[in-house]
């Protein structure tokens, strides 16, 4: 039989290895793209055209495309995911209506991106006639990153005091006033941290773009939200699935998913940055 | 004597618990009010009729009257906004805003603006600058904490201490210039020197404003109050002077509780 400090010692190294893992997992796969796609990277790779049946030149347009559906997915998703959000919390916490739609929210999240792929064919591109495009895919993206943006922003306003609530009642606030100026602002660096998982977890998908509009290869950048685009993701797919010579393309494929980590990387290094800057100005 | 709060036949459900049962309470303008009983009496219940914080509680039925200044402030036409602006509330736990202590008073002020004009033609502004800063100034000063503040109005008041912070969710309430002024158990979280700062501070306020302090601390009740009233399984047993509560109280039920033989 283990001791109890044995047995305090087996517990603490088992939950340490479990959080190195995490950062282990990281590590590994930052390094295999660096060493695999750095030799690859170049200004021209970042800001040419394709060539070559994507064989040469640059990945300028899948870029750009990722880069406009990230913006589209945070102009659409999240300011609705955050005013639901608020509506879940302040004005149906413990109703028959706020169950049905918590539960919503809950389910909608597991829904494959598959689904959401064909749900924006059908509507999207079919239904209301957007084609396949940059507004199809990023409507699509949207929709689908809204469950995890709503459930971040109702946690983040849910976790803001009761106590903080009532003290801006009791000074004569209204409720929207209360919302506005209290409970939204110290919200805030929690809502960011929704923001970081919807817009990565959008600007990573590939299969709902394969449906709404993704072009395989571009030699332009998209000018209107009605045009086909590139896109980061699918580029790695195709490179690794599609190429006709997979040898050649190989570095290709690391290089862009780099670019691809860097985006994102550097979106949430802005996100992180405001975050802080709110924690810092609300002290607790 | 005049009556700030005049209570007829007051009845609080939260659902289907009956939290309230029938409560008539005269209380006086200017008076120090305090209500004692043991836990779970529906003392806070009855004190959030008063500014109608029990509005916010989901399930929550307020029945009978709560007069204010000889008005009913369940009328349909009385903005709840406007009951809460006259009637100031500190709660159990000092709940500052994670603000600057300057922004903490100054809220209630901007809120609410000026209003200004005369033969029915009121309108609202902003607060001037300096009108705000007097304000802030005046709250602080009202609530003994100016001197210890007045260096560093720009820190949030969550760095202050418990007392401090207390004192200034009460120079908060004072800002929005209220008639009466409900203290919550405003004492239970905080140490005996910062209690006797709030206490002192509580009768000092009766000058100015009608005073009700819900509090379990009996001791409390005895200092500061002119009038008690015990609460008994959400009835109103027994009120009156709190000499006479405390040495002749009149019901078996009250002599037991302050003798300590319950609750």
């Amino acid at each position: 039989m283990l001791g109890r400090k044995a047995k305090e010692a087996v517990a603490f190294t088992l939950f340490r290895g479990c959080a190195l893992l995490v950062v282990l997992a990281l590590a590994v796969i930052l390094g295999y793209i660096l060493t695999g796609g750095l030799e690859r990277m170049s200004v021209e790779f970042l800001t040419g055209m394709p060539r070559r049946a994507n064989t040469q030149g640059g990945i300028l347009p899948a870029i750009v495309g990722t880069f406009y559906l990230m913006l589209i997915v945070l102009a659409i998703s999240v300011p609705i995911g955050v005013m639901a959000a608020i509506y879940l919390v302040e004005y149906e916490q413990s109703s028959w209506m706020g169950r049905v739609f918590r539960l919503a929210v809950y389910n909608l999240a597991g829904v494959p991106s598959i689904v959401y792929g064909l749900l924006g064919l059908g509507i999207f591109v079919a239904y209301l006639g957007f084609g396949f495009s940059l507004l199809s895919a990023g409507l699509t993206l949207s929709i689908m990153t809204l469950p995890l943006m709503i459930s971040s922003a109702r946690e983040a306003i849910a976790a803001v005091p009761g106590a903080v609530r009532e003290a801006s009642y009791a000074l004569g606030a209204t409720k929207w006033q209360t919302i506005r100026h209290h409970v939204l602002p110290y919200a805030l660096p929690g809502i960011f941290t929704g923001i970081i998982l919807s817009v990565s977890r959008a600007a990573g998908e590939t299969a709902p773009l394969m449906l709404t509009g993704v072009a395989m290869s571009l030699q332009r950048l998209p000018d209107n939200l009605f045009d086909s685009f590139m896109a980061l993701p699918y580029h790695v797919f195709y490179m690794a699935t599609q190429s006709s010579d997979l040898q050649a393309t190989r570095p290709i494929q690391y290089a862009t998913a780099l670019v691809l980590l860097l985006l994102v990387l550097g979106m949430n290094l802005f996100a992180i940055v405001l975050r802080k800057r709110y924690r810092d100005k609300y002290r607790w | 004597m005049t009556i700030a709060i005049h209570t007829d036949d007051l009845h609080v459900y939260f659902d289907r618990n009956h939290a309230l049962k029938g409560v008539g309470m005269d209380i006086e303008m200017n008076q120090v009010t305090a209500i004692i009983g043991p836990s779970g009496c529906g003392k806070s219940t009855f004190l959030r009729c008063i500014n109608r914080m029990n509005d916010l509680i989901p399930g929550c039925v307020v029945k009978g009257r709560v007069m204010v200044n000889g008005q009913d402030v369940n009328a349909d036409e009385v903005d709840v906004v406007d009951v809460r602006r006259r009637i100031g509330m500190v709660f159990q736990k000092p709940n500052p805003f994670p603000k600057s202590i300057y922004e903490n008073v100054a809220y209630g002020p901007r809120l609410h603006g000026v209003l200004e004009g005369a033969n029915g033609k009121m309108r609202r502004r902003k607060h001037a600058k300096a009108e705000l800063d007097a304000i802030v100034e005046r709250s602080l000063r009202r609530a003994a904490l100016w001197d210890e503040v007045k260096d560093r109005l720009d820190k949030s008041g969550t760095s202050l201490s418990g007392g401090q912070q207390q004192r200034l969710c009460i120079a908060r309430t004072l800002a929005v210039d209220p008639e009466i002024i409900l203290f919550d158990e405003p004492c239970s979280a905080l140490d005996p020197i910062a209690t006797a700062k709030i206490e002192d501070l509580l009768v000092d306020l009766k000058e100015d404003y009608t005073v009700v302090i819900v509090t379990h601390n009996m001791q409390q009740a005895a200092r500061i109050s002119d009038r008690t009233a015990f609460f008994y399984l959400g009835e109103l047993i027994e009120m009156g002077e709190t000499k006479q509560i405390f040495e002749r109280p009149q019901k078996e039920l009250t002599e037991q509780y302050i003798t300590g033989r319950m609750g």
